[in-house]
């Protein structure tokens, strides 16, 4: 009928109203397209994650804009840069404030394995301190390299079972 | 050396003749070397408010490794007066290795001071606050210090820190110093031992 508003949004006479599904396939698929990210921008490494989030490379088509600057709200921790050993304390520290479930990129040749820095202030690699989900291999890596590092990672998260055993974090020696 | 800089260094060692060595010039830059380090806030006061040096670019630190006295310190002055430049060295030995502080003079010689703690572990005696400003508290190790390699030293400090050796897989990449041919200085790949 004119001047009537027309019906919008989901209707159920058309789709049906009931979707068959695992829960913990509908519960990943949440958690997978909403990675909050917790930027840990330690060096350079930080400003291709700071391209990543802009309008060129939109990292909001994956779900994961909304960057945390709090650890309480996030899922994600990208280490990106050199992480030495007097921030391997705070990083460790910003980890363990992070909620469950969290998961962690490390970006870089810095986070992964220490990089070009052989040095006595330098941690080889954050897997020193924080279990790794991710490893994103360049100096720096391009921020489509971090998008496919995000994209493995919804992989991941994807097929976990739902009631994850909690992370052991690896002991340092 | 510009003329008045020349003047400058000489009134400086004129007034504190017994303290201050023979002055040696390089390249048109002129180094007075303390013979007591325990004057040096004395004296920098004097090149402060008696010849203009309103300006502490640098403290540095140079780790003489096997000789006696090992460390030197050494004191970078401007003055924005006169815009001339002045070089105090001071040589401590390893056993005793303690400078006043001049923080009296310049506060800017907090973090200097702080840093030389750090890295090559002089203690700098009236300083406010002599805490690490690098490393951590409990870090056991002067890390700038010849005798501590480049990979450097495991250390563990239950509950706040830890550091590992770096693995220096064909390094480190350091040049060889010497008269040898530039091919032989090149930073290449050498064998840790060697």
């Amino acid at each position: 009928m004119s001047g009537q508003p027309k019906e919008i949004g989901y209707n159920t006479k058309v789709e049906g109203d009931v979707i068959v599904t695992r829960a913990d396939a509908v519960l990943n698929w949440f958690r997978k397209n909403s990675l909050w990210p917790m930027p840990m921008g330690l060096a350079c490494c930080a400003i291709e994650l700071m391209a990543a989030g802009s309008s060129r490379f939109d990292i909001s088509r994956f779900g994961s804009e909304v960057m945390r600057f709090s650890p309480r709200q996030s899922d994600l921790m990208i280490v990106a840069g050199t992480v030495t050993y007097k921030m391997g304390l705070a990083v460790k520290r910003i980890y363990d404030q992070m909620a469950e479930p969290k998961w962690v990129i490390a970006m870089g040749a810095c986070a992964s394995t220490g990089g070009m820095y052989r040095s006595y202030a330098v941690m080889q690699g954050v897997d020193n301190i924080l279990p790794v989900d991710v490893y994103v291999a360049g100096c720096p890596p391009r921020p489509e390299a971090l998008l496919d590092a995000l994209m493995k990672l919804q992989r991941k998260v994807a097929t976990e079972p739902l009631i994850r055993t909690q992370k052991a974090t690896p002991a340092h020696s | 050396m510009s003329k008045a800089a020349e003047r400058l260094s000489s009134k400086l060692k004129k007034a504190f003749s017994k303290e201050i060595g023979s002055p040696e010039t390089f390249r048109g830059e002129v180094t007075l070397p303390l013979l007591d380090s325990t004057r040096i806030t004395e004296i920098c006061a004097h090149a402060k408010h008696e010849l203009g040096y309103d300006y502490l670019v640098d403290i540095s630190s140079v780790d003489h490794y096997g000789e006696d006295p090992r460390f030197e310190v050494v004191y970078e002055l401007y003055g924005y007066e006169h815009l001339c430049y002045l070089r105090l060295a001071t040589r401590i030995a390893e056993a005793d290795a303690e400078v006043p502080t001049v923080t009296s003079v310049w506060k800017t010689a907090d973090w200097h001071e702080r840093e030389i703690y750090d890295m090559m572990g002089i203690r700098f005696t009236g300083h406010p606050d002599l805490r690490r400003i690098l490393m951590w508290e409990g870090y056991p190790y002067y890390p700038l210090r010849k005798d501590f390699p480049l990979a450097g030293k495991a250390t563990e400090l239950p509950e706040v820190a830890f550091s590992k050796e770096a693995p220096l897989e064909g390094g480190p990449f350091v040049t060889t110093p010497g008269s040898g041919s530039r091919q032989h200085g090149e930073p290449r790949s050498k064998s840790v031992s060697s």
